[in-house]
């Protein structure tokens, strides 16, 4: 039954293999380098690489290696493809930021690197298993980074919630996952769907673990009541290290939340679909709500992340009807995609008027940033019209899509769940409109080249691809799962 | 041949039962003539210094984690040392690579200082 | 093209350059003729206008070579709309040539005329700046008049048919911040208004017509719509011409719409010549002999047409009598003339017609031309007196407003004015119409024809012809012969030669035009027949001509009766006052036309216009409609809407869902307490509930 592993297998998961080896490589030669940002380029050349091996690996897409255990599908090319420009663009807001608050040390490289080939891996999964295993190996370098700051008490301590939330999380996974094998006595995901089929499957042993599993990654893409080491964990958190966090983390979490359920647990979707359809709606009301009284942008953001993952997962409600998902996945991508470009140029800005010592983290510190920096402030105006899903910008687009999926799926109460909190969302974010442009101050930012950059760039893009979305809106929806 | 599981069940009986029944055994039957010194924290020997609970060097959980990466590394060992000869040339390269990646590691541990005891 | 070739297949193709080179002259002009000096702004628009004249030469000798036949030079397409097709095409056809030769050769020396004229006039009138426009307004004119007479439809037509409006327009109105003696009113600006205006009404006529030809008559391409006359009936025909009528009377200042044409004098004289005596004002003339096929259908409207011009012809020419300003007297006498041509077209005499009017543009362009050299003389004479030996002044600062054009004031300039007295001697002679000058040929023309034909025209243009020797008998008198009367006119001086030179040319014009179409031989008629068919021309009548050349004779005696024989004294009232009584106070105020078209139509037009603003816009629609009704209703509503419901309900449920939200968000920020424990417990919180939905659902 088991077939003997052939170079097919290893050439499934290159950029994964690869990223993992440059990491190490790079922890080894970091060692030697006096300056890190040597390391900084090398890690960027290393997922520039990647990405070569990922457009060179995509003529083997339909794929399947090590025994049906990972799967090389246009879905995985798609997220993987995201996953390492979003590292690249984690590295480069980071380039100038570490130094400034004093803690660049060349760990943080490798453990980008680490983080990215876990998220990578977890994007292929098709086995519990190896979801798992992924799991765990993106999230560790993540506690790391999230304490990355130390000696910096707030960061130690996010870290370490992050930490044991995040195990507390792992072990409802794992033990889904073994309720899983109870149920269908495998772990495959191609094995339960066979099991299902067969009526071999214990039908209320296999729900539970999948909504014990949907706990565990809920957790990772911070779902409501999941959700609360993440405003904690994204305050701490240097701010280059929560911008990585949260476009490159909720991108993976997502990616094994669709392939899993998608695929193996469709069958259970009539059972989930309150579950779903609660935790989506909870989690936009929550997230939208606690974002209001914040007063420091980080936890604004923090919260802002947290909706639109309510957002996102109300699109995936009605996952078991094949011809909603069609539709709700490319919805999902398209969004994801669009949030981690809009998600990057926020934090961006955040960067830019950080000073050392949490300083100018506060919203009413933006106050005046519209007459003293024009066009960061359109651009920091951009991405919050993005973030509220208004013209003419990605993040209209991608409700668009992600409405129109809900919509298709007939769950018009859900929907309309989602527009009124997206109302209340344009609460919080204008008011950092209005502090930029109505009040007055005196906003210092620190001129990083690569930070201005690229913001500029995911502002020019956040318009820009509004525009014309049709493309990447192809490509999201030729981004299709498979098993093989 | 009953069920192998069997073997096991009895084993964590068995293992809970021997420490259990020793500690129950020595609370019946011994004296209890209690002194200072015997009320203080077993130390590997030592005089015991201050209170029990207090801050450790941090360097201690790094040696250990260090001495515990190589602990387990041996245990992986020895089962692919003993099947080398059965397997075939790639899971062979796979413990070649474990190795590695455990050296990288305490070549990463040696240069960073964890092992200078300051 | 090699010109050996071109005399050959013919010039046609050089057709749009009399648009062209006009359009260059202005463009040039208007870019760099503010840096340029006065005298090559006036030689470039000069040279443009004389480029289009020897373009039109070339037009004519190749329009003989191949015996007339009409030629149409397409440019490109202009519109294709539905059933409308129209080409931007040139007609060159011996009616179309015969205009473009009038017009530029008569511009060419009008425009090196206005070169002296007008260096001397924006110094009197103390703005030199405006020498370059005028000539860029000159320039554009000249184009618009050549797309007028070339056009190859009557839309082509309009377009310079509104264009020479609007230049007239420009140029009435050219010394716009001032008034006909230079002090500074709206007077021109008054007069330019109402030239538009009268001109409007004419336009909307010709509008009516062509829409009428275009409906009836399926095109507006000149060959195509005569091709249809015959297939429609006869009073459609009748409407469209009446129509086409109006235009006609606007644009060439016939009864009623003449009024215009006196007030027009406000331009600068050159103006007068080329616009309002000239080229424009015969647009209505060529309008009616390029549509003779249609009028030739419908005797009715040929008759109104020829009584129309018949008593305007006299009517101005009795007016013409008692006017004191120069440049009125001859506006008065180019509406008298005009409704000779007018008069001869409706007559279907279209070769005379056509005679006069290129007769007329020579010798009353001469008239004008010398009645500015006269003006500008007086000027320079009231500048010597007034300031010595200074040199120019600028603004007249006496409080005594002194009027250059009055003729009152003149008297005696034929010494002092030599060569103007010597070339105005002979247009007022060919308009007067003393053999063999260029009048009499052509007015005997027209008033043989019309004894044959039409008994009625020819007694009153007989009547009017003796009206016109008579005014400008008296005029001659007035203005050179006697003692000065003023001052000014007796240091009035001769004008530089850039001004008598084209006075020269167009007195030898004046004196020797008659030739282009003498008896027997009829040149211009029998050139014209090309384009407008068989034409009607009458025999030479020896008794005719001796009877009007007597009617003239004794015309001119009576003037000299009555203002050469004894000298005019400064204050004492006009003789021809004492002799006539009332009537002459008639005649000098114009019949009161003026202000009975006030009485009747602009008062009316001004009191319906109050009514409308006062009462229906004002009261009705503002202050009822809008203030109290609309507005107040508005902002009744607006405050209820604003006060009670948008307060109180709207801003009370959205305040309170803020307020609700708010203290929910609160609520729930406790569960936020930042002990891992808590965060612990709301994950198990949350798998409890799912876990338990799924146990009991």
């Amino acid at each position: 039954m088991t077939t003997p592993v052939k170079l097919l297998d290893f050439i499934t998961i290159l950029p994964v293999i690869f990223l993992a080896a440059w990491a190490c490589l790079l922890l080894l030669v970091d060692l030697w380098v006096k300056h890190k940002r040597v390391t900084a380029y090398l890690a960027a050349l290393g997922l520039a690489i990647g990405l070569g091996l990922l457009w060179y690996q995509a003529a083997w897409i339909g794929n399947a290696g090590f025994n049906h255990m990972v799967v090389l599908d246009g879905f995985s090319v798609f997220v993987n493809a995201l996953l390492l420009l979003s590292g690249l663009l984690g590295i480069a807001l980071a380039y100038g930021y570490l130094r400034r608050m004093g803690i660049e040390r060349g760990e943080f490289y490798p453990l980008v690197l680490f983080s990215l080939s876990g998220m990578m891996l977890m994007a292929q999964a098709a086995d519990l298993i190896v979801v798992f295993l992924s799991l765990e190996f993106l999230s560790i370098p993540l506690y790391v980074l999230t304490a990355f700051a130390y000696p910096k008490a707030a960061s130690e301590e996010a870290g370490l919630k992050y930490f044991l939330l995040g195990a507390f999380a792992g072990g409802f996974v794992v033990y889904g996952i073994a309720l899983v094998y109870g149920a269908a006595a495998t772990t495959a995901l191609d094995g339960i769907i066979a099991a299902v089929a067969e009526g071999r499957a214990n039908l209320s042993l296999l729900v539970s673990g999948a909504a014990l599993i949907l706990v565990g990654l809920g957790f990772k893409v911070a779902i409501v009541p999941f959700h609360m080491w993440t405003p904690d964990a994204y305050q701490g958190a240097p701010s280059a290290v929560t911008a990585f966090m949260s476009s490159a983390a909720k991108l993976a979490g997502f990616a094994a939340l669709v392939r899993i359920f998608a695929l193996a647990f469709s069958s259970l979707s009539d059972d989930l679909i309150p579950i779903l359809w609660g935790l989506s709606a909870l989690t936009m009301l929550v997230g939208n709500l606690l974002a209001i009284p914040q007063t420091n942008i980080k936890r604004m953001l923090a919260y802002s992340s947290i909706a639109h993952a309510g957002y996102i997962l109300m699109a995936f409600t009605a996952f078991g009807n094949p011809g909603v998902a069609e539709v709700s996945i490319a919805a999902v991508l398209f969004y994801l995609a669009a949030y981690t470009v809009t998600n990057y140029g926020a934090w961006g800005v955040v960067i830019l008027l950080e000073r050392a010592g949490d300083l100018g983290l506060e919203i009413g510190g933006y106050a005046g940033l519209g007459r003293k920096y024009p066009a960061l402030a359109a651009c920091m105006t951009i991405f919050m019209l993005s973030l509220i899903g208004l013209p003419p910008t990605l993040g209209l687009v991608g409700k668009f899509y992600l409405f129109r999926a809900v919509i298709a799926a007939d769950l018009i109460p859900l929907a309309v769940i989602g527009v009124l909190t997206s109302l209340i969302s344009a609460w919080y974010y204008l008011r950092v409109v209005v502090n930029m442009y109505m009040r007055t101050g005196d906003p210092e930012i620190s001129p990083e080249p690569w930070a201005l950059t690229i913001t500029g760039l995911m502002a020019i893009l956040t318009v820009l691809v509004s525009l014309l979305p049709g493309w990447l809106f192809f490509l999201a929806s030729q981004a299709r799962l498979n098993l093989f | 041949m009953p069920n192998p599981w069997v073997f096991i069940g009895l084993f964590i009986i068995i293992a809970a039962i021997i420490p259990i029944g020793a500690i129950v055994v020595a609370l019946i039957l011994g004296p209890k003539k209690p002194n200072p010194i015997k009320q203080s924290t077993y130390e590997c020997g030592l005089e015991t210094v201050g209170d029990s609970l207090v801050q450790f060097k941090a360097q201690y959980y790094v040696f250990a984690l260090a001495f515990l990466i190589f602990d387990v590394e041996a245990v992986f060992l020895f089962p692919w040392a003993i099947a080398m000869n059965k397997m075939p040339l790639y899971v062979a390269l796979e413990g070649v690579i474990f190795i590695v990646i455990l050296v990288a590691g305490l070549v990463y541990t040696w240069r960073k200082g964890a092992l200078e005891w300051v | 093209m090699l010109f050996s070739e071109a005399m050959s297949t013919g010039f046609f193709n050089l057709a749009p350059l009399v648009v062209l080179f006009p359009g260059i002259g202005l463009l040039f002009n208007m870019v760099f003729g503010g840096r340029l000096p006065e005298k090559v702004v006036g030689w470039v628009a000069s040279l443009a206008v004389g480029a289009a004249f020897v373009i039109s030469i070339l037009l004519a000798v190749s329009l003989s070579a191949i015996h007339g036949h009409a030629e149409i030079v397409s440019v490109t397409e202009w519109m294709s709309i539905g059933s409308l097709h129209l080409d931007w095409a040139f007609r060159v056809d011996t009616l179309s040539v015969a205009m473009m030769l009038m017009v530029s050769g008569v511009g060419t020396l009008i425009h090196i005329y206005a070169i002296g004229y007008m260096h001397e006039d924006v110094r009197f009138k103390g703005d030199p700046t405006r020498f370059q426009r005028f000539f860029v307004f000159m320039n554009l004119f000249i184009a618009m008049m050549m797309i007028l007479v070339s056009g190859d439809n009557y839309l082509m037509l309009f377009v310079g048919w509104e264009g020479v409006g609007l230049c007239s327009f420009l140029l009435i109105g050219f010394w716009y911040d001032l008034d006909i003696l230079g002090r500074p009113s709206l007077e021109n600006a008054k007069a330019a208004n109402k030239a538009f205006i009268a001109n409007r009404i004419g336009d909307f006529g010709f509008l009516i017509a062509s829409f009428l030809i275009f409906t009836y008559l399926g095109s507006l391409q000149f060959d195509l719509v005569f091709a249809e006359v015959e297939h429609v009936a006869q009073p459609v025909i009748l409407t469209i011409t009446l129509f086409m009528l109006l235009g006609v009377v606007g644009k060439s200042a016939q009864i009623p719409l003449f009024v215009w044409l006196p007030d027009a004098m406000a331009g600068p004289t050159p103006v007068s010549a080329l616009i309002h005596a000239a080229t424009m004002v015969t647009a209505g003339v060529y309008l009616v002999a390029r549509s003779a096929p249609l009028y030739g259908t419908v005797p009715a409207a040929q008759e109104i047409v020829a009584l129309i011009g018949a008593v305007t012809a006299l009517f101005a020419a009795t007016i013409a009598v008692a006017q004191y300003d120069i440049k009125r007297v001859l506006a008065y006498s180019t509406i008298s003339q005009l409704g000779f041509m007018v008069a001869a077209v409706g007559m279907g005499a279209y070769a005379a017609g056509m005679f006069h009017l290129v007769m007329h543009a020579f010798f009353k362009a001469l008239l004008f031309l010398s009645a500015g050299s006269v003006i500008l003389g007086i000027e320079r004479g009231y500048h010597a007196m007034s300031h010595g030996k200074k040199g120019h002044g600028f603004h007249h600062t006496d409080d005594e407003v002194f009027n250059p054009n009055d003729m009152r004031n003149m008297g005696g300039l034929k010494d002092r004015m030599p060569v103007t007295f010597w070339v105005y001697l002979a247009g007022t002679l060919a308009l007067a119409g003393i053999p063999p000058f260029a009048g009499f040929w052509s007015k005997d023309e027209i008033l043989l024809d019309a004894s044959l034909h039409y008994p009625v025209v020819y007694w009153l243009l007989t009547a009017a012809a003796f009206m016109t020797a008579f005014y400008m008998g008296r005029q001659v008198w007035l203005v050179f012969f006697g003692k000065s009367r003023h001052e000014a006119a007796e240091k009035a001086e001769e004008s530089p030669r850039i001004i008598t030179a084209p006075l020269v040319i167009l007195a030898g014009l004046s004196v020797l035009g008659g030739v282009l179409n003498l008896p027997h031989f009829h040149t211009l008629g029998h050139w014209l027949e090309y384009t407008l068919g068989e034409l009607r021309i009458s025999e030479f009548s020896w008794l005719m001509a001796g009877q009007a050349t007597l009617i003239a004779l004794f015309a001119i005696f009576l003037a000299w009766l009555l203002y050469g024989r004894r000298e005019q004294a400064a204050n004492e009232p006009d003789a021809l006052k004492k002799l006539l009584g009332p009537a002459f106070v008639v005649f000098e105020h114009m019949y009161w036309i003026d202000e009975g078209y006030a009485a009747v139509f602009i008062n009316r037009y001004k009191d319906l216009a109050r009514f409308l603003a006062e009462v229906i816009d004002g009261r009705f629609w503002h202050d009822w409609l809008h203030d109290s009704v609309l507005a107040a209703g508005f902002g009744k509503l607006a405050r209820f809407l604003a006060d009670p419901v948008d307060l109180g309900l709207i801003d009370g449920i959205a305040n309170g869902l803020a307020d609700l939200t708010q203290w929910v968000a609160s609520r729930l920020r406790r569960f936020q307490n930042g002990f891992v424990r808590s965060y612990a417990l709301s994950v198990l919180l949350g798998v409890v509930l799912i876990l338990g939905y799924l146990l009991f659902r």
